[in-house]
């Protein structure tokens, strides 16, 4: 059996064939080798699993394969131009933004819905907006802080 | 196990009436998946509604408002004009989980996932939403607080599930608010949750009210005593004594770890007095 999907990934036309059950976390990584979003709960608990479907912030461990026919998601493997870093991604590395790096995936795509909604968050906001992200090494602050100076710099 | 998206409603439901096996409705997902990832269920059909038309769509009419049943809560933030009419039942869907979890998830499976703590219900009890169910029979409409059974339990049929919740139209000087307790400031499931939905005459007393309570029974409830205590006033501190009073006595919680029997049946009459307060505010009263 299987269902056959024709979707969009990262602006590309991607196809592929899943189980029924497969979730599109499994779907990325292990069919279309895009290991970049990662699995930390399973249950849409973590958010290291974030992507971007059709324009919302969604726990790719919470869609199932099958649901992507006709529709586009975006992932981390997307973010960069090229050999150039999206702000938000050279503003963690210069910030010390991460640790281990199993959750800063989620927490980039989960940034970047947010910039998009609001360009200019406020401290609260961008708690909130991050707040179904789990980090378990650096604590928030300096995740915090990167995404105000990559705001900062993506409104210049 | 088998995944099918129709077109048509009907065409949903006879694909679930005529299943032998376990069959189960996935819009948002956000409950479904997460309990098929525990082995709590395992589905032999999956049918998904969100390819049928206009079940996505929020609907202004004169009549109020259609919100199809795959319309995901983030989505009910968005629309200023719901915003203004409902804000009690938004602020309550958009109390549900993450960013993450409100891209995807619906007011329509919290109410069918019939946890007693569904952020988005009592909102919707107390604004007299109605649910559009569809079978293969046809459609009929049924109150909100009809739908629960128990926890985890529903009254609809084999074979019928919702297409649509409808809100009535607002008169003026209407408003609602929806408060809930937790112990964090986000991401949390409610302790104790009460709506507040009211409409003032142009002196600012008031005239028609619906109080519901969550968290409190093993369904969300409405508490008609509750209005009855604030009908005919305009709030004052003892109308407000006597909807904290009509809460309290109308709670049957559980104990557990999140909160005692003692500690919810206080803390609903404490937020059936915010709660109040804040949609007489909205309403215009003062």
């Amino acid at each position: 059996m299987g269902v056959h999907v024709s979707t969009t990934v990262n602006g590309d036309h991607a196809e592929f064939t899943c189980a029924e059950d497969e979730v599109l976390l499994d779907v990325l990584r292990n069919r279309l080798g895009l290991t970049g979003a990662k699995e930390g709960c399973g249950t849409g608990d973590c958010g290291a699993c974030s992507v971007i479907l059709d324009g919302r912030l969604v726990c790719s461990c919470l869609v199932l394969g099958a649901e992507m026919d006709g529709k586009s998601v975006e992932t981390i493997e997307g973010m960069a131009e090229g050999a150039k870093l999206h702000p938000l991604q050279q503003h963690f590395i210069d910030g010390a933004a991460l640790q281990c790096g199993i959750c800063t995936p989620g927490i980039l795509m989960a940034a970047q819905a947010l910039l998009r909604k609001n360009p200019d968050p406020s401290e609260e906001e961008i708690r909130f907006g991050l707040a179904g992200n789990l980090c378990r090494c650096t604590g928030y602050d300096k995740i915090v802080r990167a995404v105000q100076s990559a705001a900062k710099e993506m409104r210049s | 196990m088998r995944y099918i998206q129709p077109n048509t409603a009907k065409e949903a439901a006879a694909a679930l009436a005529k299943e032998k096996g376990k069959a189960f409705v996935l819009a948002g997902g956000t409950d479904l998946l997460v309990k098929m990832k525990a082995g709590v269920v395992e589905p032999d059909l999956i049918v998904d509604i969100k390819g049928i038309k206009g079940i996505k769509e929020i609907k202004k009419s004169a009549s109020g408002f259609v919100i199809g049943a795959a319309v995901p809560c983030a989505a009910l933030g968005e629309n200023k004009d719901l915003v203004k009419a409902w804000p009690g039942v938004v602020e309550g869907a958009s109390l549900i989980g993450s960013k993450q979890v409100q891209g995807r998830c619906t007011m329509a499976g919290n109410l069918c996932n019939a946890s007693p703590a569904a952020d988005s219900v009592p909102g919707l009890i107390a604004a007299s939403a109605k649910v559009v169910l569809t079978s293969p029979k046809g459609s009929r409409k049924v109150a909100v607080e009809a739908v629960p059974a128990g926890v985890g339990r529903t009254n609809l049929k084999k074979g019928e599930f919702i297409t649509a919740i409808e809100l009535p139209k607002r008169a003026p000087r209407s408003a609602d608010a929806y408060l809930r307790f937790i112990p964090r400031t986000e991401m949390d499931i409610a302790v104790v949750s009460c709506a507040v939905n009211l409409t003032l005459d142009n002196k600012g007393t008031i005239t028609a009210a619906r109080v519901a309570l969550g968290a409190v029974a093993i369904t969300a409830m409405l508490v008609p005593d509750a209005a009855k205590a604030i009908i005919g006033t305009k709030l004052d501190d003892e109308a407000k004594a006597k909807l904290a009073a009509a809460c309290s006595a109308a709670c049957k919680p559980i104990d557990d770890k999140r909160g005692t029997v003692e500690f919810r049946t206080e803390v609903a009459g404490v937020l059936a007095r915010r709660a109040a307060e804040a949609a007489y505010s909205r309403a215009g009263g003062k």
